[in-house]
């Protein structure tokens, strides 16, 4: 039986994983659906009620990717629930009737290199660990050099000339990046589209709407969980901070929470997954005068549930608007819109 | 100095251990009464909507107890270890109350992983009142020996309701929820009207539990999951069914439990508790689960 390997994508990150499994795998490594409404549809016919909404995506995902023929699939998981994802869909996934082996790589939010090393070893007898460190660390860096290019895509694009301009020079970049064979060369076709996305004619007004994205970290990164969230606010001429991105969930994230938790003085502890942090964000955001701040969550998501009153008092000593968006497996986003435009509208009167 | 423990989370498992320890030290302790619908209230005042029935009632006794006390103790309970970890409630529950209630605070952090332990926190808490570190931690172990042994005996007596004739059924759930009288206690009593001996997941072996929960849960690192749910082994050629007892929407239950009811195969239900809801809903479905463990053991004794 060929294998042939599967896993669940979050926003553009399925590119450089794609990258890294095919560089070191020999089998066969699937190209991975885009999340439609016919995912979402299957992932929530087939989970529990109440849980949170990345296991319904990611569980349609599997489900398409198994009746693609996959019969190898990898999950990874963080520290919250998350980590146990992988054991529950395992079995939901075996209950219906597909045939397949699940590795979770990460449990309980530690990597241990050596049991990775272990699995991937199993799925293919001829890993090399060379090729692994080789081609993680263009990897690290593709995640790097994507997270850089979004945050200033981030704070521009609503006020490109050309609409879509952004985009179409994106899309181009990701595809060159998948080419690429050496840090250097890497490093070089990063800082050429540096260059053309600042020679990307904006008009900018003297007085910009700044909004600061702060959640969970899921529905942040997948463009689909939040219906396109960043791109609404776009349309509306508004530059968007975001602070959560896998280079910072991945490398950054153990040194800054501990420097976040000193500086924040009306939370004494870390309070569970990234709740903390966004409490220390909304400080920040309210230290450096932006006009709003968006907070996205899934649904039943414990730790930001118990940040949200926070979040809130603390917004209000700074005195900046929050709106509380909480994403569902709606298939349409008309109710979020009316939501979106009053807080927008709200703003532009405020300034 | 009065302190305030409220009725709620962390102070049913550790019920016993706060009475011996400050009956040792000589510190009068308040309880808040049991839950009712005013603390109820109290709480839904203050909680975010989307918080789970739990905490909000926590929270209800906590405001209750705000102007009866000096302090309010909260422990925090981080993780016994780095698979043992407990739920996100219970690690941010001081900073919640901290900004939502604003009372005065004594509190002490258990986390192993970053070796926080509960002894060491205890000491820190209480030697700031000038009581001498020597006698808390004398008063540590004595408690901790006292609430063993109290623990130990309950055990036993609930091995010797295995035994009992009647139809068993094992109730599953966490015992801030069991024992609360807005969730678990009418549930009990509807069982027991129903004929039903009540078999308690809570007094079990904790380390047998953890162990056998493997069968059900692989890999799981929720420590009190692993000790509710491994009670199913320790129990289970021996009950007639399980109930699932759970407030909406508790996070870990919702993947655990789920997992145990795909891989069990003796008849269970599974009952979600909101603050909205009546009884009268739960009634008919306690009947028919109670006529179908009925049906199942005619046909057994018939075989």
């Amino acid at each position: 039986l060929k294998k042939r390997v599967a896993f669940p994508l979050m926003g553009d990150y399925g590119i450089p994983a794609t990258y890294l499994f095919k560089h070191i795998m020999s089998c066969e490594i699937m190209d991975i659906p885009p999340i439609t409404n016919k995912t979402v549809e299957l992932g929530v016919k087939n989970s529990p009620d109440f849980i949170c909404t990345p296991f319904k995506y990611t569980l349609g995902t599997l489900i398409e990717c198994l009746d693609n023929g996959a019969n190898i699939l990898i999950q990874l998981g963080g520290g919250c629930r998350y980590g146990y994802y992988a054991n529950l869909q395992e079995k939901i996934l075996k209950d219906l009737g597909y045939d397949f082996k699940m590795y979770n790589l990460v449990t309980a939010g530690i990597t241990h290199p050596f049991r990775i090393y272990k699995y991937l070893k199993e799925i293919d007898k001829k890993v090399n660990i060379f090729k692994i460190f080789y081609y993680l660390l263009i990897t690290i860096r593709m995640v790097k050099y994507m997270d850089l290019v979004d945050i200033y895509i981030r704070e521009n694009i609503g006020f490109e000339k050309e609409i879509g301009s952004f985009e179409k020079l994106k899309k181009k970049m990701l595809k060159d990046f998948t080419k690429v064979k050496s840090v250097f060369k890497l490093k070089k076709i990063y800082k050429k589209y540096m260059r053309l996305f600042k020679d990307i004619p904006l008009s900018k007004p003297n007085k910009v709407i700044k909004i600061g994205l702060i959640g969970e970290l899921y529905t942040l990164m997948e463009s689909r969980a939040n219906y396109d969230i960043e791109k609404f606010l776009a349309s509306h001429n508004i530059s968007i901070t975001r602070f959560t991105n896998v280079t910072y969930l991945l490398f950054k994230k153990g040194k800054l929470s501990k420097r976040y938790l000193k500086k924040l003085d009306n939370v004494k502890y870390k309070m569970g997954a990234d709740a903390m942090d966004n409490i220390y964000y909304t400080k920040y955001l309210g230290e450096n005068n932006y006009d709003g701040i968006i907070h996205i969550k899934s649904s039943f998501c414990t730790p930001e549930i118990g940040a949200m009153p926070i979040i809130k008092k603390v917004a209000n000593e700074y005195n900046v608007p929050v709106l509380f968006l909480t994403m569902d497996t709606n298939s349409s986003m008309v109710g979020l819109t009316t939501r979106l435009e009053a807080f927008i509208d709200m703003l532009e009167m405020r300034n | 100095m009065k302190i305030g423990i409220p009725r709620g989370l962390y102070f049913y498992y550790f019920n016993s251990f706060y009475k011996y320890f400050f009956d040792y030290l000589d510190i009068q302790l308040i309880i808040s009464p049991k839950t009712n619908s005013d603390i109820l209230k109290l709480g839904m005042d203050i909680a975010g909507d989307e918080m789970c029935m739990s905490l909000k009632t926590y929270l209800g006794h906590v405001v209750y107890l705000k102007d009866k006390c000096d302090y309010i103790l909260i422990s925090r309970i981080a993780n016994y270890g780095e698979y043992n970890q407990t739920c996100t409630n219970f690690l941010a529950l001081y900073d919640i109350v901290n900004n939502l209630v604003g009372c005065k605070i004594i509190d002490y952090n258990i986390d192993l992983k970053n070796k926080d332990k509960e002894l060491e926190g205890l000491v820190e808490a209480f030697s700031k009142f000038k009581i001498k570190r020597s006698k808390i931690i004398k008063a540590y172990y004595y408690a901790v020996n006292q609430s063993n042994i109290s623990f130990n005996k309950k055990i036993i007596s609930n091995k010797e309701l295995l035994n009992s004739n009647k139809l068993k059924v094992l109730l599953i759930s966490h015992p801030y929820n069991l024992y609360d009288e807005y969730v678990g206690k009418p549930i009990i009593k509807l069982l027991k009207e129903n004929g039903l001996e009540v078999i308690d997941c809570n007094y079990f072996n904790k380390d047998d539990c953890s162990h056998f929960s493997k069968h059900f849960v692989p890999h799981l690192y929720w420590k009190y999951q692993k000790e509710m749910l491994g009670s199913i082994g320790l129990s289970k050629s021996k009950i007639d069914g399980i109930i699932f007892l759970t407030t909406f929407p508790c996070g870990l239950d919702s993947l655990a439990n789920e997992l145990v009811m795909r891989s069990v195969d003796i008849p269970y239900l599974n009952i979600v508790i909101d603050q909205t809801e009546s009884l009268s809903g739960f009634e008919t479905r306690i009947e028919s689960f109670v006529d179908i463990l009925n049906q199942r053991h005619e046909r057994n004794v018939k075989n």
